[in-house]
């Protein structure tokens, strides 16, 4: 029953964050790993949108996308950059 | 990261991206968002310069005395706001029980000091990313 809720688009984007989470596993340089890693929450915000949580999608799209990748960045650039 | 294009860019986004933040705060009982993303977007624009033009010139837009500052009176202020209700007669955070004029539904009044607390809030949630992020930063180099 829920899943028939969900259309083909969200269903998509579904199987784009999985794929990316089993990419972000798998890349050996973190700094690859990160930018993945905004290409999953950009996709996670479109997901809060389609089912109709903008203020979500809001929230995801300001800490996940800009606040972690900026974060991540900034602790690359004091510690070690390939795993 | 010290790019040309990259600085151009920042220099003509930087003000929207901030603009848009203190939207997000201030409307966050009529739209999506609230204070806490509006907050994030705010301080985000300060870590984004920081970011392409350099951690000083980052530093001295937002020096470490002046978040300490916002860090402590953005707090007070959502106590203040509350007090209101205290003063005139009503529970702490009071709203329309305080006699506050909500206005029509639907536009910024309409939330009575909903916008004022959400700004003690937003500052807040910014001084404190934009203190987190020069923290890890400034901790090696």
């Amino acid at each position: 029953m829920a899943l028939t809720t969900v259309d083909y688009g969200t269903m998509v984007m579904l199987l784009i964050l999985v794929a990316a989470s089993l990419a972000m596993c798998f890349i050996k340089d973190l700094v690859h790993a990160v930018i993945v890693y905004g290409t999953y929450s950009l996709i996670m915000a479109l997901v809060w949108l389609q089912m109709n949580t903008p203020d979500i999608a809001i929230t995801e799209a300001a800490a996940g996308i800009g606040m972690t990748v900026l974060m991540m960045v900034a602790i690359f650039r004091t510690s070690r950059r390939e795993e | 990261m010290r790019d040309f294009i990259l600085k151009r860019v920042a220099a003509l986004l930087l003000p929207f991206i901030q603009m848009y933040g203190l939207y997000v705060i201030f409307h966050g009982h009529v739209s999506p968002g609230g204070s806490f993303a509006g907050g994030i977007v705010v301080g985000l624009a300060f870590i984004a310069f920081a970011t392409i033009y350099g951690l000083e010139r980052g530093r001295a837009k937002m020096p470490e005395r002046i978040t300490t500052l916002t860090e402590s009176y953005g707090t007070l202020w959502y106590g203040i706001m509350g007090m209101v209700g205290i003063i005139k007669g009503a529970p702490f955070l009071a709203n329309k029980l305080a006699g506050i004029d909500l206005g029509t539904l639907g536009t910024l009044s309409s939330g009575g000091l909903i916008s004022l607390i959400g700004l003690g809030v937003g500052i807040r949630v910014a001084s404190t990313m934009i203190t987190l992020f020069f923290t890890m930063m400034e901790e090696e180099s």
